[in-house]
């Protein structure tokens, strides 16, 4: 497409064919964000929260309800705490009136920090939906500063109600009728609840945001957040209806549990927050349509590939040589966690055997021919039911638990199911040992099927920590959805390549030849 | 000496504001840019025009320091996107596809947001806001709420935005496109002006007309590539032809057609006109004229047919079409 004087030049430049001179191709695949201070990022963030509060208190929508929620409603809340006071009183049962002052103050808290959930969802998709956005990503703002901003401004007005609130409630409880009055700290667990829950919610709809492009979508996710942190308040109104340290000056242990963990997620909510909302995620989804055969396919692709580029395997070896190996390698920091944590627990185990209080005194110097025969009947009746699948199939669901556990808490769940039985070992190790038998008795009932039960447990929850986990730490030069897919199909992978496999061999040896490995041992 | 030598490489960089070498970008397996390649010197307007879907938006979004290049590489103002997006990002005005305002906010507020957000001083951001309110008589709507804008002030207010923070590089999604002439014109002269003022510019728009008039290169872009690129001149040359004139004289030309084959490549002609090609109308047509006035014949006019920026856009496509087409034919 060239003329005949040179000037015109058609460009379209094949890179297959590498016809044109090309500096770079390996150029990393997210922008590269500006590294400020911690004082730059918090002034330009607050550009954007001012800009956003003010916004959200001209909107008749939500000043509506949160004039309502810091005014009328705790002036109810006390009336109500009044009443239900003095009658439960009448038939003797005035602590469950008291109890009900400070439920009420978590309540009147709540309410309207639930409204942040409806301005996160509005200031991050809504936003996303009227395309104004884009204008704001154009701008120098990082993604942490935009994130930020908009998330302190989705937190300020409703708390200021919630805040606003308790106020208004305490301050009719004092000058009140009602002489009980909450102690100090429980009044500052309830503050305190407030805010991380508030937190909570709005970390938690920025990830949801992230997910959708219209507030119907948005709004449908948000359910995911609403009955979790429902179920949450449930518990602990039950707590403070139940709680033996209610009335303790220190407050309320459970609340403070509960407290630590909310932080905790909070942390790990933030970290997502902030990994997803940058601009490649933000104007990269278009559509909320769920493509399953396209999904499917994908996975199916992955699965069979041998590298992170799709690469599919030549065959069944080299699928083994370099795909699954490949997984394996990419567990990296979950897998060593997970190593430590499962000697962690068997070292646990072991030191909870020790002591005195948990020992089992075991009947000492008993004839080892009785257990031997024991065996007999036990091979015998397991030869007789197949009890292959079953016993793969207990340590899977197990395992497959563990999986969608992590999924749902970053990757804490799999660490909690799976490690338990590491302490039982480590605590029988030490009771067998002191009633004075040889360890080599419980050590030949472990070792024949162990040697591929243990590894292959510890590779299917290191797999379910990377998953959990991924989202937190989002490898550079990666998206969140990348990551997760990665982690999720090199999980699969592992699963056909190993886990599965391994678990049907462990089970085999473990019904059939285990057994005659502890005869042997016993000396029969 | 090397850090000299390198101040000027960069200075150097500079005076093309915007370049781009291989520029690619998937979504997942979708080629959505392929292998853009653009130099765009200072003070310069490159129209980049093509069908919905083109590829047009990903491109300004990858020169925004929005979304990352998958191959390839680009320099806007002489920052890299990738690495340098905070100063690409201070050195572009963006006018969206959708211009995004906030509708509860006044237009003073508004523009004062985006001025805080680019660090502009209190005094600079009144100003700016004035002149450019100004400028597209828009200063009797300072007060009004965004959400009473009607939708060509809403397309002018987005262009204020853009050029708040007086950017050395626009990059604007379809400028005009919502507005009534008067205001579409008031665009066109700040364009124009601030070209003058070695502003550069990459605009999109399907109004070919108006690319024609403030463009100085044009760029087709189709299925994400750039199948044509040069300034007007070049591109009617080389996909319409030489220049066409029309030439109509008193009586008729019985015998003078030979004459006037002899110095242009004659197309049509009829009993008192002539339509013919010549590649340099500002010194044959002269020549031709003292030819004609020599043999006694009277010319009544001489006037160039037009050659517009549609039939070039089209025939670009239609060649584009046919080579897809020949190549998948190839390959089936």
């Amino acid at each position: 497409m060239k003329n005949s004087k040179g000037a015109l030049v058609n460009i379209s430049a094949k890179l297959d064919t590498g016809t044109t001179a090309i500096p770079s191709l390996n150029v990393p695949s997210m922008i590269i964000e500006e590294r400020r201070t911690a004082r730059e990022t918090l002034s330009n963030a607050l550009i954007i929260t001012r800009r956003e509060v003010r916004d959200s208190f001209r909107d008749w929508r939500i000043i509506g309800p949160i004039v309502v929620l810091t005014f009328l409603f705790p002036s109810l809340a006390q009336f109500v705490a009044g009443q239900f006071a003095g009658f439960v009183e009448d038939f003797g049962a005035q602590i469950v009136g008291e109890r009900t002052i400070p439920f009420l103050l978590m309540i009147v808290g709540f309410f309207p920090i639930s409204i942040s959930l409806v301005i996160a969802l509005e200031t991050f998709v809504g936003e996303k939906e009227r395309r104004s956005l884009e204008p704001l990503l154009s701008t120098p703002l990082t993604n942490t500063e935009l994130y930020i901003g908009k998330t302190l401004a989705a937190m300020i007005p409703p708390l200021v109600s919630s805040y606003g609130g308790m106020a208004v409630y305490l301050l009719s409880l004092f000058g009140g009728e009602l002489q009980w009055r909450p102690p100090a700290a429980l009044i500052i667990q309830i503050i305190l609840l407030t805010t991380v829950q508030a937190l909570v919610m709005i970390t938690g709809a920025v990830v949801v945001s992230s997910l959708t492009t219209s507030t119907r979508a948005a709004n449908l996710l948000a359910s995911f957040i609403i009955i979790p942190m429902t179920l949450i308040i449930q518990g602990e109104s039950a707590i403070m209806f139940l709680a033996p340290d209610a009335e303790s000056p220190n407050g309320i242990g459970a609340l403070w549990a509960i407290i630590a963990g909310m932080v905790v997620v909070n942390l790990l909510l933030l970290r997502v927050g902030n990994s997803v909302f940058n601009r490649e995620e933000l104007l990269g989804r278009n559509l909320d349509s769920l493509k399953l055969k396209l999904m499917i396919r994908r996975f199916g692709n992955s699965i069979r590939s041998v590298d992170t580029k799709g690469t599919p395997a030549l065959n069944i070896a080299d699928w083994y040589a370099r795909g699954v190996r490949g997984a394996l390698a990419r567990l990296g920091l979950a897998g060593r966690f997970t190593v430590g944590w499962f000697a962690f627990a068997l070292i646990g185990g072991i030191i909870i055997g020790l002591l005195p209080a948990w020992q089992l005194n075991l009947p000492r110097n008993m004839p080892l021919g009785d257990v031997g025969s024991t065996i007999d009947q036990y091979t015998g009746l397991l030869l007789g039911s197949s009890p292959v699948l079953s016993i793969a199939w207990q340590n899977g669901r197990i395992l497959l638990g563990a999986a969608l556990l992590a999924m749902f808490t970053f990757g804490v769940g799999a660490l909690v199911l799976t490690p338990l039985t590491y302490v039982v070992l480590g605590y029988l190790l030490t009771q067998v040992v002191a009633a004075g038998y040889s360890p080599f008795f419980l050590l030949a009932a472990l070792f024949p099927h162990g040697l591929i039960e243990i590894p292959v447990i510890i590779i299917a929850t290191a797999a379910a920590v990377r998953l959990g986990a991924v989202v937190t730490r989002v490898p550079e030069n990666s998206t969140v959805g990348a990551a997760w897919t990665l982690a999720f199909t090199d999980m699969l992978k592992l699963a056909l390549g190993i886990i599965i496999p391994g678990l049907l061999i462990a089970a085999l040896l473990e019904a059939y030849v285990t057994p005659l490995v502890v005869r042997l041992a016993l000396g029969g | 000496m090397k850090r000299m030598a390198q101040k000027d490489s960069a200075e150097g960089q500079r005076k093309i504001m915007i370049q781009t070498q291989a520029l690619s970008k998937y979504y997942d397996n979708f080629l959505a840019v392929d292998g853009v390649n653009l130099d765009v010197p200072a003070g310069t307007v490159l129209a980049l025009l093509g069908p919905n879907g083109a590829g047009k938006t990903t491109t300004v979004r990858m020169l925004t320091s929005i979304l990352a290049p998958s191959l390839g590489w680009a320099r806007v103002a002489g920052y890299d996107v990738v690495r340098q997006s905070a100063q690409v990002r201070a050195s572009v005005g963006v006018l969206t596809e959708q211009h995004g305002l906030y509708e509860r906010m006044k237009a003073v507020e508004y523009l004062d947001f985006f001025g805080r957000v680019y660090h502009l001083s209190a005094a600079d951001r009144k100003r700016r806001s004035l002149d450019l309110m100004e400028r597209f008589g828009l200063t009797f709507a300072l007060e009004k709420q965004l959400g009473e804008y009607s939708k060509g002030m809403k397309q002018k207010l987005a262009l204020v935005r853009a050029m708040l923070h007086d950017p050395p590089v626009l990059l604007l999604d379809e400028p005009t496109s919502a507005m009534d002439p008067q205001s579409a014109k008031q665009v066109r002269d700040a364009i124009i002006e601030l070209r003058r003022d070695h502003r550069t510019f990459l605009l999109t728009t399907h109004n070919l007309t108006e690319a024609e008039q403030l463009a100085d290169r044009i760029a087709i872009i189709r299925h994400g590539r750039i199948i044509a690129q040069g300034s007007f001149e070049e591109l009617a040359l080389h996909y319409v032809g030489e220049p066409l004139m029309e030439l109509r004289v008193q009586g008729e030309l019985n015998g003078t057609l030979a004459h006037i084959a002899e110095m242009v490549t004659v197309e049509d002609s009829g009993i008192d006109w002539v339509r013919y090609r010549v590649p340099t109308p500002e010194t044959t047509n002269p020549a031709l004229l003292r030819r004609l006035l020599g043999l006694g014949i009277e010319v009544v006019t001489v006037a160039r047919q037009s050659q517009t920026l549609e039939e070039i856009y089209l025939q670009v496509v239609k060649e584009d079409e046919e080579q897809q087409g020949g190549a998948s034919e190839h390959l089936r």
